[in-house]
């Protein structure tokens, strides 16, 4: 039933995975502040020093900062995906809230270049 | 078209919703978004393989409206669309090469379906760093895809088409 291509496909897949795996952390380094948007447009950028508790989007998502770690605490909708997300602190690292359309991206302190709006 | 085709394409339809409900059901196990089994997949590749393509892709897409209408929202219908064209159109192309079995059709067809999930939501929220999301995705998506792999061909083999 399962053929060799079938089993080079997948391994492909698997191997393309990996690759994007590895630039993925090759490339992060520990970030500066987080970037919050909310469908789309940004709506906050906080220091990862400011040690404090942030209400998102008029208070659907509560977000963490401490010890130059974010994370988000609680959220409205039914599933808390962006809860479980755990702690971020590397740069591109991000936090995703689909049903209120809420991100949370680490950036670094110098390459603010990439905020083309 | 036959109404006995009609009916089977109908009774098709249903089955996917219904996969689509207990889908939706079951509670996200995996942090990451996106990370599902893809029930609904195994009617597709059904009907791929016994009815058609133009048949399949149409039970493809209004199962998504339909569902989307019924159990989610105008975003979710954004998302599942993107996931579910990339992944209509992979599994077509990649079945008409005729090189692979229905294993690897499915396989593709669920890692498609996250890859095109996760550039609509790149797009949706404007956040291109959810791209990180994929390589979880794309192996999330493998092991899915063989398992709908796994029921689709049993499916294939045991129901009858015939109008």
């Amino acid at each position: 039933m399962i053929k060799k291509r079938d089993l080079i496909l997948i391994g492909g897949i698997l191997l393309a995975a990996l690759v994007m795996l590895i630039a993925v952390r090759w490339t992060a380094e520990a970030g500066a502040s987080v970037i919050v948007r909310v469908d789309g447009q940004i709506t906050e950028e906080i220091s990862l020093n400011k040690t404090g508790v942030y209400s998102l989007n008029g208070g659907t998502n509560i977000l963490h900062i401490e010890g130059g770690e974010a994370w988000l605490s609680e959220a409205d909708c039914p599933d808390k995906l962006c809860v479980h997300q755990g702690k971020i602190h590397r740069t591109g690292e991000v936090i995703t809230c689909l049903p209120n359309k809420l991100t949370v991206t680490v950036t670094g302190g110098d390459d603010s270049v990439d905020l083309i709006i | 078209m036959k109404a006995s085709k009609i009916s089977f394409l109908a009774l098709s339809m249903a089955l996917a919703m219904i996969l689509s409900f207990i889908e939706s059901q079951i509670p996200a196990f995996v942090a990451v978004p996106g990370v599902k089994v893809g029930l609904t997949n195994i009617v597709i590749v059904f009907l791929l393989y016994k009815v058609g393509a133009k048949e399949a892709g149409a039970v493809s897409l209004i199962r998504v409206v339909l569902v989307g209408l019924l159990f989610g929202s105008l975003v979710s219908i954004l998302y599942s669309l993107a996931g579910a064209v990339l992944s209509f159109c992979g599994m077509v192309l990649l079945k008409k090469t005729g090189w692979f079995s229905t294993m690897a059709v499915s396989v593709t067809g669920a890692v498609l379906h996250n890859v095109g999930q996760v550039l609509m939501a790149c797009f949706v929220t404007e956040t291109a760093q959810l791209i990180y999301y994929l390589p979880v995705l794309m192996v999330s998506g493998v092991i899915a895809g063989i398992v709908v792999g796994i029921a689709g061909a049993l499916m294939i083999q045991r129901v009858p088409t015939q109008f």
